[in-house]
């Protein structure tokens, strides 16, 4: 069969799909362990970043993969939309499930939020449109010019505006992936129970449930605990 | 028992429709839903009003003719149960009732509460068959099958085709019933030997017909009269994947 009316059938975009599914799920969860080094204090952070960065044309690769995954993830999304919406043009007047669940009837909607936060999120810290934290991104005197990610997070959470639209954004996250982590096995035929109940479900809550915990753990630790407060402080002094 | 019933009415393929009131008097409990419907015909064409039209044909839950979406679960509330097993007693005094008729796009209404299915014949027609002469019944015998793959065709075969799977599904899909008829045939010696070819044809003859993609709700299954398991939604998504 040919890859092209593999991938256009209902079955291969449900696949292409999970898979894409997959590499953002590994991407989330090594996103959260790097920053989690935060609690490491900023030596370790600030080397982890500079790492990355010194990485050079092969972050750009990197970023171009991630972001060609996405967009398969959201062309995939879109497919799946329209041709359900196809499907059933006209609705039920009195509408009913039996077992479906609230993260799986709104995948769509979480799924495009955690979109907006993501490109949000992007601009906020990578394209950066918030003077406090450019000076800290491109700080003056010391060579090489490497930005302060620590301190750079510790300001920035340190708005509460900020860690509470990211606090949200991981609980649709934990929703969209409550589903997505758990579906992507019978998409891609390694369930073998149906509903039934299935280590796989048990993995998906356990992987949705770690993202928010350890990425919830941070906006929490900088405004609740003063987590960088005092390096800011000195930080922001130096200058 | 008396109750108040939503009705979708429809008067042919092309005519509008809406939801009509309709008032079910001296209703017994040990009536089938059928037979309720029934009695509210009796009535309706007593009164010259024209009777409220639903599939119906063996009303032993063996033949997959009867539909029928109540209260917005394909059957009504009873698992495991075609409308035509599904008795009154199910339901309380005064109760109202929606009774809408499948609706997919692949699955036109006809009249009132009649669809039409000819998609899954037409599916049928692409692959669900074993092309070869198999034998007569003593043959089957000749050939040793496991016992888990004779349970395993044996549960997919039970599927009657009543298109419950597409009615409850959110997304419209037919991925139960496709999968159920691919999967009947693949646990078995005789119908392994054309599987891939089964399969390609029988998924895109399902695309081709507007079903629509599976999104894992499982909702299929819990309301399947034959409780066929979405198993073999997942062994399908497999197969088709490696294919
Ligand atoms: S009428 Fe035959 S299964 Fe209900």
């Amino acid at each position: 069969m040919s890859l092209t009316s593999k991938l256009t059938s209902s079955i291969g975009a449900k696949a292409v799909m999970a898979v894409s599914g997959v590499l953002l799920m590994l991407f989330v969860l090594g996103h959260m362990l790097g920053n989690l080094q935060i609690f490491l204090g900023p030596e370790q952070l600030n080397s982890y970043a500079a790492h990355l960065q010194g990485l050079g044309p092969l972050l750009w690769l990197i970023r171009l993969f991630l972001l060609a995954v996405l967009a398969a993830h959201v062309l995939a999304a879109i497919k799946v939309w329209r041709d359900s919406a196809a499907a059933r043009p006209i609705p039920y007047s009195h509408p009913g499930s039996v077992q479906t669940t609230f993260a799986a009837r709104t995948m769509l909607l979480s799924g495009a939020l955690v979109l907006a936060f993501l490109i949000w999120h992007l601009v906020h810290f990578t394209v950066v449109n918030d003077p406090a934290l450019a000076a800290l991104k491109h700080p003056e005197g010391a060579e090489p010019h490497h930005p302060d990610v620590y301190a750079m997070v510790v300001a920035g959470f340190s708005h509460g505006g900020v860690s509470l639209l990211y606090i949200l954004a991981q609980i649709l996250l934990g929703l969209h992936l409550s589903h997505g982590a758990a579906s992507l096995f019978q998409t891609l035929g390694l369930r073998r129970t149906g509903k039934a109940p299935s280590r796989v479900d048990l993995f998906a809550k356990a992987f949705a449930g770690l993202i928010v915990v350890g990425n919830c753990s941070i906006p929490i630790a900088v405004l609740l605990f003063g987590l960088g407060e005092d390096y800011l402080f000195s930080v922001l002094h130096a200058q | 028992m008396e109750l108040t019933l939503h009705v979708w009415r429809q008067a042919g393929p092309d005519q509008p429709g809406r939801m009509e009131i309709i008032r079910a008097t001296g209703i017994s409990e040990d009536m089938s839903f059928l037979e309720m419907l029934d009695k509210v015909n009796d009535d309706l064409i007593r009164d010259g009003v024209e009777p409220i039209h639903f599939d119906h044909d063996c009303r032993e839950g063996i033949c997959g003719t009867c539909s029928l979406m109540i209260n917005g679960i394909a059957h009504g509330p009873e698992e495991g149960t075609t409308t035509c097993q599904l008795h009154m007693r199910s339901f309380q005094d005064g109760d109202s009732i929606y009774i809408e008729p499948w609706r997919s796009r692949a699955f036109p209404v006809i009249k009132d509460l009649v669809v039409d299915r000819s998609a899954f014949d037409r599916i049928m027609q692409a692959g669900g068959y074993v092309s070869i002469n198999v034998g007569a019944a003593p043959d089957a015998n000749s050939i040793p099958v496991p016992k888990e793959d004779a349970d395993l065709a044996f549960d997919a075969a039970a599927c009657i085709g009543c298109g419950a799977c597409v009615a409850s599904c959110p997304n419209g899909s037919a991925m139960l019933f496709v999968s159920a008829k691919i999967g009947h045939l693949a646990h078995l010696p005789q119908g392994r030997v054309e599987h891939e070819r089964r399969l390609r044809a029988m998924v895109a003859q399902m695309d081709k017909e507007g079903f629509g993609p599976c999104s894992n709700h499982f909702e299929c299954e819990a309301v399947c009269p034959k409780e066929i398991s979405a198993r073999f939604i997942g062994e399908m998504n497999r197969d088709f994947i490696r294919c």
